[in-house]
């Protein structure tokens, strides 16, 4: 391990912003698309069984 | 696998198929991000020219490759789709296009902080930069020529010439960039010269790149269901898993 | 076989000779949009002269852009498209037909008006002279790229913009040698790399875009 800290590591030599928002960004856009494909699997399902049954 | 090909061609056999597969690529892309980050974080050293900021590599690049290559991986499945006449080939296409257009976004987005310590300014008119944007706009006009056609398998058909076109375009577009400006940092990975970076670099770097490639299988396989679920939705075998009791 | 493409070709330009706006707001277009960036951006002539190349081609890939929808709208509504798809001759040789047209109707001019609005913004006279031959290399490049696009939005609502998110990206190759010609001359450089690359293009375009529309037609009309 290389880091002095803790605050070392979420510090990253002054450039936390940077990194952390990449990092943060980069897995937030993966989530989010995951769990929008989630909604639009469980809408299709409900629609489906929307139109079996009227 | 040698296996019969033409019974997973059917949406209604692939479905289940796809299903089996999310767990085992969700699985692996988290084991490589997992890894990867360790060593991007806590194995690979300070760069000694750029300080802690340069770790922004181990998302920029990969998410870079994987613009790319799900581009082209892309337009693999149209021309099969198209010279086949496969619906579920076309799907394939259609699946993986928001994940390439969020990949090139992120690598976009990535390589703009990147810039800013390194260079100093948000944004940089360098080669490589210019072509991911040139690339964002291919995969948004793919994705506007699908949506915007009504029938279906018209939508399939200009999508996939548009994506065939596009292709052929790529190394056009980016020869005449370069040609245009040389600015950007030359490649630190190439063929055949050495690479400018440490080895744990490298290696991470590839590690995250894998996880990136497992998480797009994945994702792709979970959006060309939703897509079979939409376009198959009054099928008797999608209203079974709707839970209709028929 | 050449019959029905001078046929086309004729019948193409005597329709837009009927409708003589389509020449005239194309020109009107590409005046107006290269008249914006001075007002927008100040009359200084060596500010001028420096944007020069770029907007000036800008300029001509959008007038020419926005005539793209009607390439092919109109005679697939009278249902003549559907005859040419059905000819004995390839569609895409037809097709070539009916792109050359435009570009005489939509591209020439453009090259033609382009040195007066170059006065405009400053450019020498070896500036200007290599304006227009790019132009005149370029634009056909211009007209085959975007026959593509037109193709395959035939039909589809909202199909001016469409075309043009399609289309831009891949008119980017282009712009960048066109524009880079006009400024490799006023540094006093030879502009002939540029050129031939623009020449190039256009005659890549001349073998593939055809085929691409050809494609492209038969699965927006089947």
């Amino acid at each position: 391990m290389q880091w002095a800290s803790w605050t070392a590591f979420f510090n990253m030599g002054g450039y936390a912003f940077y990194v952390w928002f990449s990092f943060g960004l980069t897995a937030l856009c993966l989530i989010w698309e995951v769990l929008a494909l989630r909604k639009r699997s469980a809408q299709a399902l409900r629609l489906s069984r929307l139109l079996a049954q009227g | 696998m040698n296996i019969n090909w033409f019974k997973y061609s059917s949406p209604q056999t692939f479905y289940p198929l796809a299903g089996r597969m999310i767990p085992w690529f969700a699985w692996l892309a988290t084991a490589f991000a997992v890894v990867g980050l360790y060593i991007a974080f806590a194995i690979a050293p300070t760069d000694f020219q750029q300080g802690e900021a340069y770790r922004i590599i181990f998302v920029h690049v990969p998410a870079a490759w994987m613009s790319m290559v799900i581009y082209i991986v892309m337009a693999g499945w149209a021309a099969l789709g198209l010279a086949l006449n496969a619906r579920l080939s076309a799907m394939m296409a259609q699946a993986l296009a928001p994940t390439g257009a969020i990949f090139t976004f992120i690598a976009l987005v990535t390589g703009s902080l990147w810039g800013k310590p390194m260079w100093g300014t948000w944004w940089v008119w360098d080669a490589r930069l210019t072509s991911e944007l040139i690339l964002l706009f291919l995969y948004l006009g793919f994705i506007a020529l699908q949506s915007s056609i009504d029938d279906v398998r018209r939508a399939d058909r200009a999508g996939a010439l548009l994506a065939l076109v596009g292709v052929v375009n790529v190394p056009i577009i980016y020869f005449s960039v370069k040609w245009w400006n040389t600015l950007h940092q030359g490649s630190t990975i190439s063929m055949g010269a050495a690479p400018k970076m440490v080895t744990t670099m490298l290696i991470g770097m590839l590690l995250m790149a894998l996880a990136f490639w497992m998480y797009t299988i994945a994702v792709a396989l979970m959006r060309v269901r939703c897509i079979m679920l939409e376009r198959e939705r009054s099928s008797e075998w999608v209203k079974q898993l709707s839970g209709v009791n028929l | 076989m050449n019959k029905a493409w001078v046929i086309i070709l004729r019948r193409d330009l005597l329709l837009a000779l009927r409708r003589r706006s389509d020449v005239a707001t194309t020109l009107f277009f590409f005046l107006i949009v290269s008249s914006l960036f001075p007002l927008g951006i100040g009359p200084e002539p060596a500010v001028l002269s420096s944007i020069a190349p770029g907007v000036l081609w800008v300029a001509a890939l959008l007038a020419g852009m926005l005539s793209l929808t009607r390439l092919f709208a109109t005679d697939f509504s009278d249902g003549s498209l559907e005859q040419m798809l059905l000819a004995p001759q390839p569609l895409a040789l037809l097709v070539t037909a009916k792109i050359l047209a435009h570009w005489i109707v939509c591209g020439l001019p453009v090259v033609l008006l382009a040195p007066i609005i170059g006065l405009q913004y400053a450019l020498p006279n070896d500036a200007l002279l290599v304006l227009v031959l790019a132009l005149l290399l370029g634009t056909p490049a211009l007209s085959l790229i975007g026959a593509i696009g037109a193709a395959l939005t035939l039909g589809v609502r909202g199909s001016g913009l469409l075309i043009a998110l399609l289309v831009l990206p891949l008119y980017i190759p282009v712009l960048i040698f066109g524009a880079g010609a006009v400024a490799a001359s006023q540094h006093g450089m030879s502009a002939q790399a540029h050129l031939s690359l623009l020449a190039a293009c256009s005659l890549l375009s001349l073998v593939l875009a055809p085929i691409a529309t050809a494609a492209a037609l038969r699965i927006s009309v089947e």
